[in-house]
Parts: structure tokens; C-alpha cells; sequence
């Protein structure tokens, strides 16, 4: 186990010097993935939730992670945008390590406003979908777009009621979030985030808060994204959509990644006891 | 036969049905009644309310003088109180220990100690330090104020009540930002936001809706606690009444006096308050807007 560390330091890894300042070397000069995680390690306190992540989603791709409660799956996606913040390893997102720049051999946390820049390329949408109840729908995908991105109010108006219309909820512009379903809720929610224009969807079991008539809705909206050529993570216990959109499946358990690869290879033929054991549960 | 038709046509009509009777609240009403039309008739036939006193001083000069006096020293008491305690809330909630243990002082101190004594301290602030200077920490000053110029009787009354009030607005302001669920501050940052902003944009405006309420009863009770400032014989409108009373010893009547200019000031602000609280639910379930969406939902499609 590593220890926390701030300023952990890492062997260079193929050149010396990172490319164009912040970015990190692929070794070969290959093309970059967009998620990039090396031997990442989490710990909330001695607890430790991340024993050594292995993982890389090519642009254009889409990776689910499954497994049982507890085994690390949310908290690593949350390590992606730097809601939680990784103890020991390595994780960059289009090339780009999270949380942290490197100068040389050393590591410098990034301030607020830094950590703040890197997570607008990066959309997140949650279990709970947490949107703003203050705010209308249209209110909610406008925010970040005026207050982040400086667009102008009417041009966030125009881009978030285009959202609304592609998840099939324009004629719900003006309710508030209360007024609206678990799974139009959601649905306002990935609107929200792909307003942001991000290069990279995070997805955190975004239909385990749903009544069971709305799942579909959710998941087809995320299938036209995944069509459309989203990057994603998706956290998910939805197997169906993991052997129709996913164009990977990471089978995770205690803090490890236990087995990955093609999503119908896994799910038809589990090489790995714990995953035949979690797969006959939920099948 | 006849029974089963009768059924089949009163399928799906509207209920009419004779409703429970409440013989004990008509009792309490009449009781309620009495009483009120009792304590009436005592205050208009008894003389010794003296209203006649009452109807001479209620609208004079120097009544509305010490109700203006009264007003604007609420509003720059509760002002310094409001803004200090939001300084403080966020302190508290600081990950530096430091400036955490510092908030909590305060707070500590501010409500430790009875307001009255807080009042007389920033009163005659002179007695303790003549003079304040401008300089080098524990080394020489520079600039020189004399402390009774620098904080004139009036400002020491209303500095003692702002500060003591920001302990108090600090606690409510905390506990309006901690009724905010972590995922609010998460889903904001997701989106790019800076922890300013999504303190300004995100958590206060819900936080508001938890802190305008206890802010209006501690507005409420700040209006009322001006008249302790009589200790420092500032002439807000209870110390105004007082001067009246303490030459006429009419005290009763012009008690009644200040009272009602109390009770009109609360009733304004009570009014404000309504409005605030109805601005800051918006998007709670229950609220204004939604109550008027489903009316308009059960119209049916036009």
C-alpha cells in the first residue's frame, strides 16, 4: 500500500519531459486514451478502496464498470474528475493527469480554479441526479454554461432547449426538478452535463435511484450519446446495456480490477470465479 | 332491482354527504368570543388607560424621531450581524483549524455574555482605551484616533448589537449551509464550477430558505432589543417614550404608544418576510408556482 502523499513522485515514464507542460508521454506515441489509469490506489482513512487500477478507455469508447457494492467502482469514477482524491498511482484524462501537475520528477496539486478548468471538459451525471431544485430545467443547463463558460444567456438558452428537445423533455423547460419524474430528473440531469460540450461522460449507477418504468427511458438516452460518439464510464448494473453499447467491460471486486475485456466475451464466458459468481447473481 | 339501478346511476357522482359536526369548537368559539368582547370593553371604559394621553403624544414629532431612530439602528445592527455572520458561518466550516477555533470564540463569547453588558463595554469603549493608533504591531503608531470621536455613543450602540447579533446570525446561516446535501456542492463542481461560485450560486440560494426565517424573528427581536440602548440614553423611540413619561409619569399610555409603533413596524416586516420565504421556496415541493401548475394541470388540455 502506498501512503498518502502529496508530493509522490513518479519514475519517468518513455520521455522524460512531459509533452506540451501538462501532458503525460505515451509511450510508442501512440494515440492518447482519455482515461488513463495506472496502478491507482484510494484509501479513506485505513481503509483502502483502490488497490491498483488498470485502465485505459480509447476516445470514442465506451467502458462500464460492474461489480458488487463496495468494490471500488463509484469511487474510481469519482477519482476521474477529482472528487476524490487518489493516494497513490497515476490517472490523466485525455493526456492530462488529474489533480495534480508535473513539473520533473515532482507532483503539484492543482489550486481550486486549476482543478475547476480540468473538470469542465468532463461531465458527470450521479445516482441521485442532484440537480439544482432552485432552478428550473432550463435554469439547471444554463448555470454552468453562463457562469462557467461565459456564453451569453441566450445562447445558453438556445443550446440548452436544443438538449432538452434531443432528450425528449422541450415541453418541460420551465418545471422545476420537483415537478418532474426520477427519470426526466435524470434525463435534465445528462442534459445538464452535455451542455458543457465534454469530451468525456462519467456515469454513477445512473438508474439504480429509478422506478423500474423509467430505467428505459434513461438508458436510451445514453445509448444516443453512446451512438453519437460520446466517450463514456459507466457505472451500471445493467447488464443489458453493458452487452449492447459497451465497447468494454470491467469486472471489478475489493478494490481490483478482477477481469476486462469484450462485454458479450465476459458476460457469455467469465473466465474468473468472482465474476461468474457476481454474473450468476444478477442474470 | 330498483336498489341495483339506483347503484349503476350513481356511478362516479359527486358526494353529497351530511359533515361530522364539531359542537366543541363552537363552544370554544363562543368562549373565545367573550373574552375578546370583555378585555374590549375594559380598555375603551376604563379611564385609566388614559387614551386621551395616548392619542396626544402617538403621531407627535418626537415619537416619529425616536421611530426613525429605532428603524435605522435595527437596519445597521442587522446588517453588520447578517454580513459578519455569513464571514463567520463560512469560517466555521473552515478545513483551517486556526480560523475554525477563531470563529468558534466568538460565537462563544458573543453569546456567552448578557447583550447588556456588550452595550455598556462598546459605550464607554473610552474608559478602557483613549485612543486607538494605526502602526507596526506591539511597535510604534503612527495615525491616532480618539476613541470617543472615532465611535460616537450611537455607533457603540449599534456596533455592540451588530456584533452580538453575528454570533447569533452566525449559527443560523451555519446550520441553512450544512441543510444543503453534499451532492448540491458535488454536481456544481462537477460542472466546472469554482467553490465560490458554487457557495453563491448553488448552496446559499438554498441555504436561504432554512435562514430567512429565523433572520426575520431575529430582525423582529433586534427591533425590540434597540431599547436597551435607554442605558446609554441614545433616544430611540422606548428611551423617547421614556423621557415623556419620566415628566408627565403618565408611564402607562406611553408604553402603549411605543408598543403600537412596535407592533406596526413587525407587521411590516412580517409582511417582508412572506415574501422573501415564498422567493426562496421556489422549487419546493408545495410551493406557490407548483400549487398553481397542477391547477392548471387538472384543467384538463385546452
Amino acid at each position: 500500500m502506498m501512503a498518502p502523499n502529496p508530493t509522490m513522485t513518479y519514475p519517468a515514464n518513455g520521455s522524460p519531459e512531459p509533452v506540451g507542460g501538462d501532458r503525460i508521454a505515451i509511450p510508442g506515441g501512440g494515440p492518447v486514451p482519455m482515461v488513463l489509469a495506472e496502478a491507482v490506489h484510494k484509501s479513506f482513512g485505513h481503509l483502502e478502496v483502490l488497490k491498483g487500477i488498470d485502465m485505459a478507455v480509447m476516445p470514442g469508447q465506451v467502458a462500464v464498470l460492474l461489480g458488487p457494492s463496495g468494490s471500488g467502482k463509484t469511487t474510481f469514477l469519482r477519482c476521474i474528475n477529482h472528487l476524490e482524491k487518489i493516494n497513490g498511482g497515476r490517472l490523466s484524462v485525455d493526456g492530462v493527469l488529474v489533480g495534480y501537475r508535473q513539473r520533473g520528477e515532482k507532483l503539484y496539486e492543482l489550486r481550486d480554479r486549476e482543478v475547476a478548468e480540468r473538470r469542465r471538459h468532463i461531465g458527470m451525471v450521479f445516482q441521485q441526479f442532484n440537480l439544482f431544485p432552485h432552478m428550473t430545467a432550463i435554469g439547471n443547463i444554463m448555470e454552468a454554461q453562463v457562469q462557467v463558460l461565459r456564453r451569453s444567456r441566450s445562447d445558453a438558452r438556445a443550446k440548452g432547449m436544443a438538449l432538452l428537445e434531443r432528450v425528449g423533455l422541450a415541453d418541460r423547460a420551465t418545471y422545476y426538478p420537483s415537478q418532474l419524474s426520477g427519470g426526466q430528473q435524470q434525463r435534465v440531469a445528462i442534459a445538464r452535463a452535455l451542455a458543457m460540450d465534454p469530451k468525456l461522460m462519467l456515469f454513477d449507477e445512473p438508474t439504480s435511484a429509478l422506478d423500474p418504468e423509467m430505467v428505459g427511458e434513461v438508458l436510451d438516452a445514453m445509448r444516443d450519446l453512446a451512438n453519437a460518439g460520446m466517450t463514456m464510464v459507466v457505472v451500471t448494473h445493467e447488464i443489458g446495456f453493458a452487452r449492447e453499447v459497451a465497447d468494454t467491460l470491467t469486472f471489478m471486486d475489493a478494490g481490483q480490477v478482477v477481469e476486462t475485456g469484450d462485454p458479450r466475451e465476459v458476460i457469455a464466458n467469465p473466465q474468473h470465479r468472482r465474476t461468474q459468481d457476481f454474473l450468476s447473481k444478477v442474470l | 332491482m330498483s336498489t341495483i339501478e339506483q347503484a349503476e346511476t350513481d356511478r362516479g357522482l359527486p358526494i353529497k354527504a351530511v359533515p361530522v359536526r364539531h359542537p366543541g369548537r363552537w363552544v370554544a368559539v363562543a368562549i373565545l368570543l367573550l373574552l375578546a368582547a370583555m378585555a374590549a370593553h375594559s380598555l375603551v371604559t376604563n379611564p385609566n388607560w388614559r387614551w386621551d394621553t395616548f392619542s396626544e403624544y402617538v403621531f407627535t414629532k418626537v415619537v416619529f424621531q425616536g421611530l426613525l431612530k429605532t428603524i435605522w439602528i435595527t437596519a445597521a445592527s442587522m446588517l453588520i450581524g447578517i454580513v459578519l455572520g455569513v464571514i463567520l458561518a463560512v469560517m466555521r466550516m473552515s478545513p483551517n483549524p486556526v480560523v475554525k477555533t477563531v470563529a468558534w470564540l466568538y460565537i462563544w463569547f458573543f453569546r456567552g455574555t448578557p447583550v447588556l453588558v456588550q452595550i455598556v463595554f462598546w459605550v464607554y469603549l473610552a474608559q478602557l482605551y483613549k485612543y486607538v493608533s494605526l502602526g507596526i504591531p506591539f511597535g510604534p503608531g503612527f495615525i491616532f484616533f480618539n476613541v470617543n470621536e472615532l465611535i460616537p455613543i450611537v455607533m457603540g450602540g449599534v456596533l455592540a448589537l451588530g456584533l452580538n447579533e453575528a454570533a447569533y446570525m452566525a449559527e443560523i446561516v451555519r446550520s441553512g449551509i450544512l441543510s444543503v446535501g453534499k451532492g448540491q456542492t458535488e454536481a456544481a463542481e462537477a460542472l466546472g464550477m469554482t467553490r465560490g461560485k458554487v457557495m453563491r450560486r448553488v448552496v446559499l440560494p438554498q441555504a436561504m430558505r432554512i435562514i430567512v426565517p429565523p433572520t426575520g424573528n431575529e430582525l423582529i427581536s433586534m427591533l425590540k432589543t434597540t431599547s436597551l440602548l435607554v442605558l446609554a440614553g441614545i433616544t430611540e423611540l422606548f428611551t423617547t417614550v421614556q423621557n415623556i413619561y419620566n415628566s408627565n409619569y403618565q408611564q402607562i399610555p406611553l408604553l402603549v404608544v411605543a408598543s403600537m409603533w412596535y407592533l406596526v413596524v413587525t407587521s411590516i416586516l412580517s409582511v417582508g418576510q412572506f415574501y422573501l420565504e415564498r422567493r426562496f421556496g421556489r422549487g419546493v415541493v408545495g410551493s406557490r408556482q407548483q400549487r398553481a401548475k397542477r391547477r392548471l394541470a387538472t384543467m384538463g388540455p385546452a
